[in-house]
C-alpha cells in the first residue's frame, strides 16, 4: 500500500483574497444576511482570528446568521466568492479547530440560540446550534430532565460547537459523549444544500452519516438544528470527596472502583497544587494538605446508590483514603462541583498563562503516566498540575507559566510533546474531548498509519469533495501541501 | 441475562496480525466479490448475500486478544462467537450488551449487521459499544479506526461508520468493545393490565426494556434487588413466573419509525386485517399473538423498534408500507428461528428481496464513503443498495 497520505481532493489551499475580492465578498454576505450581520473590520476580524487555544489566524469575514437558509446562503455565498468557510460556535475549543485559516469566512452560530421543541415523554429536545449547554439544561430542569454531556465550559460553550467537537465532560464516563446524545443535526452541507443527518428513528437506512459528522470538527458542514436526547434526573445523587496524601493512592483507588464494578456518574482527580488552588479560590472546602483528592458522582435508584457509596469508600479506604466524606445536602454539593469547575479560573492566580492538554491513557496505567508527567514537568522546569476526568483516564496537564518568559514556550512545547507520546506510548490516544483541530494535526502520524490516515481523509471527501469547510483541520500536514506556508501564528506542529 | 457457555480461548496480536495479512493478500491477488463470514446469523439483514460460489470467503479470527476487567474494555478477534465472549465477561461480573437474538452470531457479524439489541432503551445503541477496529478495506488495506480507550476523539470516526455497514466497508479482524458491570439481577415482567406501554415507562426512572405486543406490556428490570422491587410497586409491573421469559418471536422484519410515531404505528399494525393469518406460527412461536392477527408485532417504547413477523409475504410489505407512512423503513432481521412459511415466504422475509425498501438519505455521501473503503465495489455488493 502506499508509504504516504495521497492527496485527496479535499487536500486544496485558497490564495488570500484581495482588497477588491474582500469588498466583493462582504458586500455580498450583507445581501444575503442583512449588512449590519456580514463583516470585515479590522476589530471584529480579531475577534474571531482564534479560538481559546494558542493558535490564531484570519478570518475574510464574519457574519452573524439567523436561520438555516442564512447559513446556507452564507456557505453557498462563500463559495461563489471562492473562499473556505468555517462554522463556529462559542470559540471555547482548545484545539484551534475555530481557528481561520486560508481566510475563510466565519459563520458565527451564536444568534441562533433557541430550544424549539422538548418532547418531555420521548425525551428530546430541538435545539439550534448557538443555545449554550449550560441553558439548555436550565431550560429543561423543570421537566425533571437534563442534557448529560457537561464540558468544564459548558457556562459558555454552545451545543453545535459541542456537536463538531464530540464533547465530554465529568458525567461523560457514565452517559457518554456528545456523541451518545445526538439523535439527528440538520446540516449545511459544504456544497451549501440543506439536509438531515440522522432522525428520530432508531436506524437510518444505509451508513451512519450521524455518527461521522458528529465530532468532525467542523470539516464536513454546520449544524443547524440538533435533536439531543434528555436524561431523566435521577432519584438519587450522592457526592464523594476522598482525600489522598499520596498520588498514586487516589490513582489505584480510581481503577480500583472501575474493577470492583461500579461505573459511576462521574470520578474526577485533582493533584495537590491545583486543590489548594481552587481551595483557595472558591473554598469548597477541599483539605489544603491532600496530596489528590477524588471527587466521585453516583446516581441512580436508591439502593445501589447506597450500595455504590460502600464500594466507593470500602475501595478508597483499602488505598489508603485519609476521608471519605460524603455531601451532605445539594448546597455541599454544588460547592464540591463550584471547586472542580472554577479549577482553570484558578490559575489565573499563580501564573499569566496555561496550556492545557487532553489525552487518554488506560486507567489502569495511570500512576505511572501521572508520575511520568510530574517527571516531564520537572525536566522542563515548567509547573504542571493535574486536574482530570481520571474515571476515563482523561489526563488535563495543564502547564502553567509567563510566557513574557525568554524560551518558555519551547519548553512547554517539549513538555507537551513528551506528554503525548507517553500517553501513546502506554496504548493511549490523542485527544479525549478537545479534538485534533489544528494543535495536534502532526501527531496523527504516531497514533494512525498512512492507510488509517488514507481512509479518514476519504471521509472527510465524502462530504466536503472541494475541501471549502474549516480546511486545514484535523488531518496531519503531510497530506495537504501548502500547508506549511499558511500555518497560522502559535500552532504547534 | 447470565449464559453460561464456554469462554473464548486467548489469540495473540500476532495471530491476528497474521490474519489480517492474509486477509489483505487475499483480496489483493484476487478479482471479484469478497465477503466475510461469521456464524451467518444475520444473512438476511439488508439485501442479498453475493453467491459464495463466486466470492472470495474470508473468516475472522476467534479469540480474546486483551481484557482487563479494571479498563472495562474487551479486545477479541471479530469472529469470536457472542456466546463465548459474554461467559468471557460474566467470569469479571461484567458484559458488552451486543444481545443478538441468536448467541452463536460473531461479534463481527453483529457489529456489521448494527441489530442493536433488546435493551437499547437504557444501555444505548449498539454503535456505543465499538471503540476501535481494525479491518481490511476493499483494497487490501489493513486499517485502525477509533482507539483502545473508552473516550477518544483522535480523527473522523470510523468505527460508527463501520456499525452497520453490512460488511461492505471492510472485513473486520479484530475489535475493541466497551463493557459494563453486569446488574445484580435481571427480571422480566409483565405490565399491570390496562396500564399502556408509554404510561409505564413514565412510572420509571430507567428500565432496560419496555416493550408490547398484543398481549401486554413487557419491562426488562436490571439492577439492584431492592430497587427493583420498589419499581414494581409503582409501576405495577409483576414477574413473570412461568412459561416464557420475556417477550418472543420470530421475528422477520424491524420497523425503524421516529419515537414520535410509535404509537400510530402499533395502532396500524393492529388493524392490519384481512390478509393471510399467522396460523401455526403464530400459536407456537408468538405467545404474544392472538388469533387472527396477520401481522405479529413487538414494539420498543422510548426506541421506535418494532419487530414484525408474517406467515405472508404480503404481511410484511404491509408492516413496510405502514412504516414508510409514518416516516420509517422497515429491514429484514436475522433469520435461523423457524420453518419456512407454507408458502416459503414469511419466516425468510422473502418479498423484501429489495433490502431496505427505501432510498438511502444522502445517497452521494453514502457512495463517496464506499468509495473510499472499497473503490472497486468488491466487499459485499448488493448488501446495501447504494
Amino acid at each position: 500500500m502506499d508509504a504516504t497520505v495521497p492527496d485527496h481532493r479535499a487536500d486544496r489551499s485558497f490564495a488570500s483574497p484581495s482588497d477588491a475580492e474582500l469588498t466583493r465578498l462582504v458586500a455580498d454576505l450583507g445581501v444575503a444576511l442583512g449588512p449590519d450581520r456580514a463583516r470585515s473590520d479590522p476589530l471584529e476580524l480579531a475577534l474571531y482570528a482564534r479560538d481559546a487555544g494558542v493558535a490564531s489566524g484570519r478570518a475574510a469575514a464574519v457574519c452573524f446568521p439567523r436561520t438555516t437558509a442564512e447559513v446556507a446562503a452564507a456557505v453557498q455565498t462563500a463559495r461563489r466568492h471562492g473562499r473556505p468557510f468555517l462554522g463556529r460556535g462559542s470559540g471555547t475549543g482548545l484545539a484551534g479547530g475555530a481557528t481561520p485559516v486560508d481566510d475563510p469566512v466565519v459563520i458565527v452560530t451564536t444568534q441562533m440560540n433557541r430550544v424549539l421543541e422538548v418532547d418531555v415523554d420521548e425525551r428530546f429536545a430541538w435545539v439550534e446550534p448557538g443555545v449554550l449547554n449550560l441553558d439548555l439544561t436550565r431550560a429543561v430542569a423543570h421537566l425533571g430532565l437534563h442534557y448529560a454531556p457537561d464540558p468544564s465550559s459548558q457556562q459558555a460553550c454552545s451545543i453545535g460547537g459541542n456537536v463538531a467537537t464530540n464533547a465530554g465532560g465529568p458525567h461523560c464516563l457514565l452517559y457518554g459523549t456528545t456523541q451518545a446524545h445526538v439523535l439527528a443535526a440538520e446540516v449545511v452541507l459544504p456544497d451549501g444544500t440543506v439536509t438531515v443527518l440522522g432522525g428520530l428513528s432508531p436506524d437510518q437506512p444505509g451508513y451512519d452519516l450521524r455518527g461521522v459528522f458528529v465530532g468532525s470538527e467542523g470539516t464536513m458542514g454546520i449544524a443547524t438544528r440538533i435533536a439531543v436526547r434528555l436524561m431523566p434526573d435521577p432519584p438519587a445523587l450522592r457526592t464523594l470527596l476522598l482525600d489522598f496524601t499520596d498520588v498514586d493512592a487516589a490513582a489505584a483507588t480510581v481503577s480500583g472502583i472501575i474493577a470492583d464494578g461500579l461505573v459511576p456518574a462521574a470520578l474526577e482527580m485533582m493533584d495537590a497544587d491545583i486543590t489548594r488552588m481552587v481551595e483557595d479560590f472558591v473554598g469548597a472546602g477541599y483539605p489544603r494538605d491532600a496530596a489528590a483528592v477524588l471527587l466521585v458522582e453516583v446516581d441512580g435508584l436508591t439502593h445501589g446508590v447506597d450500595d455504590a457509596i460502600e464500594i466507593i469508600r470500602r475501595v478508597g479506604t483499602a488505598n489508603g483514603a485519609r476521608t471519605v466524606r460524603v455531601a451532605a445536602d445539594a448546597t455541599e454539593r454544588n460547592l464540591l462541583w463550584k471547586g472542580r469547575k472554577s479549577a482553570f479560573g484558578a490559575i489565573a492566580r499563580i501564573a499569566p498563562n496555561y496550556y492545557l492538554h487532553d489525552t487518554v491513557v488506560p486507567r489502569t496505567r495511570l500512576v505511572e503516566v501521572l508520575r511520568g508527567v510530574y517527571a516531564i514537568a520537572d525536566e522542563q522546569r515548567i509547573k504542571v498540575l493535574n486536574v482530570f476526568h481520571a474515571g476515563d483516564g482523561n489526563l488535563h496537564p495543564l502547564l502553567v507559566f509567563d510566557g513574557r518568559e525568554p524560551g518558555v514556550m519551547e519548553r512547554v512545547h517539549a513538555a507537551g510533546d513528551a506528554i503525548i507520546e507517553l500517553s501513546l506510548s502506554v496504548g493511549g490516544v490523542l485527544s479525549g474531548e478537545h479534538g485534533i483541530g489544528l494543535e495536534k494535526r502532526a501527531y496523527m502520524r504516531s497514533q494512525f498509519s498512512p492507510d488509517d490516515l488514507h481512509v479518514q481523509a476519504g471521509m472527510r471527501d465524502a462530504f466536503d469533495p472541494d475541501g471549502f469547510s474549516n480546511p486545514h483541520k484535523v488531518l496531519p500536514a503531510g497530506s495537504r501541501c501548502g500547508d506549511v506556508q499558511s500555518l497560522p501564528e502559535g500552532v504547534w506542529v | 441475562m447470565t449464559r453460561v457457555g464456554a469462554v473464548a480461548p486467548a489469540l495473540s496480536a500476532a495471530e491476528v496480525a497474521e490474519r489480517a495479512r492474509e486477509i489483505a493478500a487475499s483480496i489483493g491477488s484476487s478479482h471479484g466479490p469478497v465477503v466475510a463470514v461469521g456464524a451467518q446469523t444475520h444473512w438476511e439483514v439488508g439485501g442479498p448475500v453475493p453467491d459464495l460460489e463466486e466470492a472470495l470467503v474470508v473468516r475472522a479470527p476467534s479469540g480474546i486478544v486483551a481484557y482487563d476487567p479494571a479498563e472495562l474494555t474487551i479486545t477479541c478477534g471479530a469472529g469470536t462467537p457472542v456466546a463465548m465472549l459474554d461467559a468471557t465477561l460474566a467470569e469479571a461480573g461484567q458484559e458488552c450488551p451486543l444481545d443478538p437474538a441468536d448467541p452463536a452470531a460473531t461479534v463481527g457479524g453483529v457489529l456489521m449487521a448494527g441489530l442493536s439489541g433488546r435493551r437499547r432503551l437504557r444501555w444505548g445503541p449498539l454503535r456505543e459499544r465499538l471503540l476501535e477496529a481494525r479491518f481490511v478495506t476493499g483494497d487490501g488495506r489493513i486499517v485502525k479506526g477509533g482507539g483502545p480507550t473508552v473516550k477518544n476523539v483522535t480523527g473522523f470516526d470510523v468505527c460508527r461508520l463501520l456499525v452497520g455497514s453490512l460488511g461492505t466497508l471492510g472485513v473486520a479482524v479484530q475489535v475493541t468493545l466497551r463493557c459494563q458491570p453486569r446488574q445484580s439481577v435481571a427480571l422480566w415482567t409483565v405490565g399491570p393490565t390496562g396500564v399502556s406501554a408509554a404510561d409505564v415507562r413514565r412510572r420509571l426512572f430507567n428500565p432496560s426494556c419496555v416493550a408490547s405486543d398484543t398481549q401486554g406490556v413487557h419491562v426488562l428490570f436490571e439492577g439492584h434487588a431492592d430497587d427493583i422491587d420498589a419499581e414494581l410497586a409503582v409501576s405495577g409491573c409483576t414477574p413473570v413466573v412461568a412459561g416464557p421469559i420475556g417477550p418472543q418471536g420470530p421475528w422477520r422484519g424491524r420497523i425503524s419509525v421516529p419515537v414520535t410515531a410509535l404509537r400510530a404505528v402499533v395502532d396500524g399494525l393492529d388493524g392490519l386485517d384481512g390478509l393471510d393469518g399467522l396460523g401455526a406460527l403464530a400459536t407456537s412461536m408468538v405467545p404474544a399473538a392472538g388469533d387472527g392477527v396477520t401481522v405479529a408485532w413487538l414494539a420498543e417504547w422510548g426506541v421506535g423498534t418494532v419487530h414484525v413477523a408474517s406467515l405472508s409475504a404480503e404481511g410484511l410489505l404491509a408492516a413496510r408500507a405502514l412504516a414508510q407512512a409514518h416516516g420509517g423503513w422497515l429491514l429484514r432481521e436475522a433469520g435461523r428461528l423457524g420453518p419456512a412459511g407454507p408458502d416459503g415466504a414469511g419466516p425468510s422475509g422473502v418479498g423484501l428481496d429489495d433490502g431496505f425498501g427505501v432510498g438511502l438519505p444522502d445517497p452521494q455521501i453514502q457512495r463517496r464513503l464506499k468509495m473510499a473503503f472499497d473503490p472497486a465495489g468488491r466487499l459485499n455488493p448488493g448488501r446495501i443498495p447504494l
